[in-house]
């Protein structure tokens, strides 16, 4: 297990003061800079960020100190309070502007139209100055004062509908963890960071305009390009991808009542013989008549799997079907982990359905350093974070302290202005 | 800005690319379109077949072939395509001068294919001291599963993904895509520019280790705190439920049926959220005024209320959106300033929602084969910099004259001489 940083490393961003002034869309986008070394100041309003508030909270106690959703987003920036309906914050905020290398905000609280200063004249002053916008529509979109939330941008942006079960009675599924929000937030990161590279060449800022409902729609893989290209519709369908046509079953429930997703069953020559072994060893081979099959399948000429997909030549989907039967008496005779790792040392692609606490305590991304320990002194205890989502090897990655209590920074930030 | 100028904002950077599918494929497109010179590297002894997506379907027309895939062409938009046998002797001498002339070398190949051509982060740095080199696998480049093999849907169901995609008392639905291919490449990408800002301040390369099922496992969210910190697994009784909101709590909120589209599938369907107590009150006023009586049930009234009579309350509201279809539904309930949108079709997002053309989202480029087509765009705007796409992917080779010639100094007979031998 890794501690969260050590102080004197350099960060590849530790050159820069990010302004993060919005709510939970952009938060995402914060914790990608600060984590990386940025000084993000989040500034809150009197009352706090509103994901202060949501569940769930550290021992289920709600207080807007202890709120695990607001520890999520927020680990490595400062927090600043400041009103914006009080105009003699006008002065506080250009100062703090003028400081500022990058500035997003989600178009949450309206600082330049509730504290009357000027948008141009902030980036007039400060030429290098990249401010992102981030919106459910993008800025000044017809439909942007609407109201949204994560979920319905996930069905209007493509999302949902291709997330689902076979059978079409079920709803559409949204996904787990605000993925909307996460793409947005992805998008905004991804940009800023390319407007930084263009002001490290020339010195110019400018301002970003990022749009979630957008970004969710450019994340739909062959749900835009099917109907791009051919007019084509996919489907959804149980834990693999939605189709034009239907496809085959992927996930397999295993022997301990857990799921794996096959992904590839044997195709080749060389892993219907592969497949063979590994009933071998597990001593299944009597239990499975369609096996020899599969020793007709290692002997064949390579052929193409164009063949196969035609449907006219019975062998070959004879063997195809052994492949599949095979899988399926493996997994009722395994756990879903040793299904997975004994097919992946087949060199099988296949995956192990965790839960999210089972991904981070699995050993490899325990080996990898992916539970990261912050200590969060006024609970007196230490709280396992996960870690790096890439691993630079110079300026790299780490949680640099807790989140915030709300305000914590407010003097020290506003008295050096 | 118009769109056939070609952005400045990463002009000055030339990449030196292997990456294919998505996952790898996605990073530098992104750059690409922000005018990065992306030199994407293919080989020629079996047409670039190494990235499968290369004339998978879908397709325009009825022709088919390597250079005729639309998820290639998407993918690998504004890139320049060069073909390269890194085997031969050759082969190798040109990729180390393209290297000496490049800030970065990206790739997404298995772990240690680059390193069994000789080609690791220490080889590479012999040729350029600063080089960057940003190599993106599923499971990265150590630990017990560095030789395991991925694509989106084993990243996903790996990291937790694909289980917290499910309604309770069913299977995992997961992603009925690769949304990792596509957010695998969103972390290279920042990974290769998060390098270049650190090369910039200090004149430093690296080496980056990017795993895409790392990236994966930082987006569950607050549920890993909910088990770090309260003991509380996402795996119990009546989890997950993914269309429920549990962090915040918010109730109603869900996907629903309702009445079909004219014109369009013979299912439709309406997501529901009511973040507060003052956007119930403005649903219960629209179901009140369609006459939904239960909608006035004090129960209601409070969060605790909707949420301990969640299931109550989803098949009564079930019934109220079978009345229409869902974009009628949407735009009632958002009028009176309740968040909802239809679940919508591809032809229905892309093609009929204003935002669509708003956002200029979906550009049309040119490929030389598959002639004028419609691809994913950036879902961004800058003001002095922004994206264009014009050209499609490369067809193999399609750029060898301008990057051995112009680029190398090669002479138009060397090039052909080249060709000859099979190595470029």
């Amino acid at each position: 297990m890794t501690t969260s940083s050590n102080p004197l490393a350099m960060m590849a961003l530790d050159d820069l003061r990010v302004l993060e002034i919005g709510d939970e869309r952009g938060a995402w986008c914060g914790k990608l800079l600060a984590d990386m070394g940025a000084d993000v100041i989040k500034i809150e309003p009197p009352e706090g960020d509103p994901s202060r508030q949501y569940e769930p909270f550290a021992d289920d106690e709600p207080h807007h100190e202890r709120s695990l959703f607001f520890w999520y987003y927020n680990t490595s920036k400062r927090s600043i309070v400041m009103d914006f309906d009080d105009r003699s914050n006008a002065d506080a905020f250009l100062k703090l502007a003028g400081s500022a290398d990058i500035i997003f905000d989600t178009n949450t609280y309206d600082p330049v139209g509730r504290l009357g200063v000027d948008y141009h004249q902030i980036m007039s002053d400060n030429p290098g100055l990249i401010w992102c916008t981030i919106t459910n529509f993008g800025f000044g979109s017809v439909r942007d004062d609407e109201p949204q939330t994560d979920l319905t941008l996930a069905a209007n942006g493509g999302f949902a509908w291709m997330n689902g079960y076979d059978d079409h009675s079920l709803p559409p599924v949204r996904g787990g963890g605000q993925q909307a929000y996460h793409t947005g937030s992805n998008y905004a990161f991804m940009s800023i960071l390319t407007a930084l590279l263009h002001r490290d060449a020339t010195g110019v800022g400018q301002h970003i305009n990022v749009n979630i409902n957008a970004s969710v729609n450019v994340t739909t893989e062959a749900g835009s390009y099917s109907w791009l290209v051919s007019h084509s519709t996919v489907q959804r369908q149980t834990g693999r991808h939605a189709g034009v046509a239907p496809s085959m079953p992927s996930q397999i429930k295993c022997a301990d009542g857990r799921y794996v997703n096959t992904g590839i069953p044997p195709r080749r020559p060389a892993e219907f013989g592969l497949c063979y072994q590994w009933l071998e060893d597990e001593g299944l081979l009597d239990q499975l008549p369609e096996a020899a099959l599969l020793l007709v399948g290692a002997e064949l000429e390579s052929f193409s799997l164009a063949d196969v997909f035609r449907g006219d030549n019975e062998e070959l989907l004879a063997i195809f079907g052994a492949g599949r039967e095979a899988f399926d008496l493996l997994a009722s005779k395994l756990t879903a982990y040793e299904f997975f790792t004994k097919a992946q040392n087949f060199g099988f692609q296949v995956g192990v359905i965790h839960s999210p606490e089972e991904a981070l305590e699995d050993p490899h991304f325990v080996d990898r350093g992916m539970q990261v320990r912050v200590e969060h002194p006024e609970l007196d205890r230490e709280v396992i974070y996960p870690g790096a989502p890439y691993q630079l090897t110079k300026g790299s990655w780490a949680i640099t302290r807790r989140p915030p209590l709300l305000g914590e920074h407010t003097d020290e930030v506003l008295d050096k202005l | 800005m118009p769109h056939h100028v070609k952005s400045k904002a990463l002009s000055h950077l030339r990449i030196c690319d292997f990456t294919g599918q998505l996952a790898g494929a996605g990073a530098t497109k992104f750059m690409a379109a922000f005018g990065a010179e992306v030199i994407r590297i293919e080989d020629p002894s079996n047409h670039g077949r190494w990235d499968i997506l290369r004339g998978m379907p879908p397709y325009v027309d009825d022709r088919r072939g390597p250079e005729l895939g639309g998820p290639f062409n998407n993918h690998n938009v504004g890139k320049l395509g060069i073909s390269l046998n890194i085997k031969t002797e050759k082969g190798r001498e040109l990729f180390e001068r393209l290297v000496a002339i490049s800030d970065c070398v990206t790739e997404n190949f298995s772990s240690g294919v680059m390193r069994s051509w000789g080609y690791d982060y220490d080889a590479l740095k012999q040729i350029r001291e600063d080089i960057i080199y940003v190599s993106n696998c599923g499971f990265g480049h150590s630990g017990p599963y560095e030789k395991f093999k991925t694509w989106g849907p084993i990243v996903q169901a790996t990291s937790g993904l694909t289980m917290s995609s499910a309604i309770p008392d069913q299977p995992p639905a997961g992603w009925g895509y690769s949304y990792m291919d596509h957010t695998g490449a969103y972390f290279m990408a920042m990974a290769i520019m998060l390098a270049i800002h650190h090369r910039n301040r200090t004149g430093e390369g690296q080496y980056v280790d990017v795993a895409a099922t790392e990236a994966a496992l930082t987006l569950n969210g607050p549920v890993l705190l909910d088990y770090t910190v309260n003991g509380r697994p996402l795996r119990r009784d009546g989890y997950p439920d993914a269309n429920h909101s549990q962090f915040p709590a918010m109730a109603p909120h869900n996907i629903y049926a309702a009445k079909p589209v004219p014109g369009s599938f013979d299912e439709a369907w309406i997501a529901i959220a009511c973040r507060n107590d003052e956007d119930w009150h403005k649903m219960r006023d629209v179901l009140a005024a369609d006459g939904c009586d239960w909608a006035s049930n004090d129960a209601y009234g409070q969060l605790s209320g909707r949420l301990a009579a969640q299931d109550e309350l989803d098949s009564q509201i079930a019934e109220w959106c079978l009345r229409r279809d869902p974009f009628q539904s949407a735009e009632i309930l958002r009028e009176a300033g309740v968040p909802a949108n239809a679940v919508q079709t591809p032809e229905q997002r892309i093609d009929q929602d204003v935002n669509s053309s708003e956002a200029r989202l979906w550009p049309t480029i040119r490929q030389a084969e598959m002639g004028r087509l419609r691809v994913d765009g950036i879902p961004a705007h800058f003001t002095k910099t922004d994206w264009s796409m014009t050209r499609g992917a490369a067809t193999l080779g399609e750029d060898n004259d301008y990057v051995y010639g112009e680029l190398l100094g090669l002479s138009q007979d060397e090039i052909a001489g080249l060709h000859e031998e099979g190595v470029i």
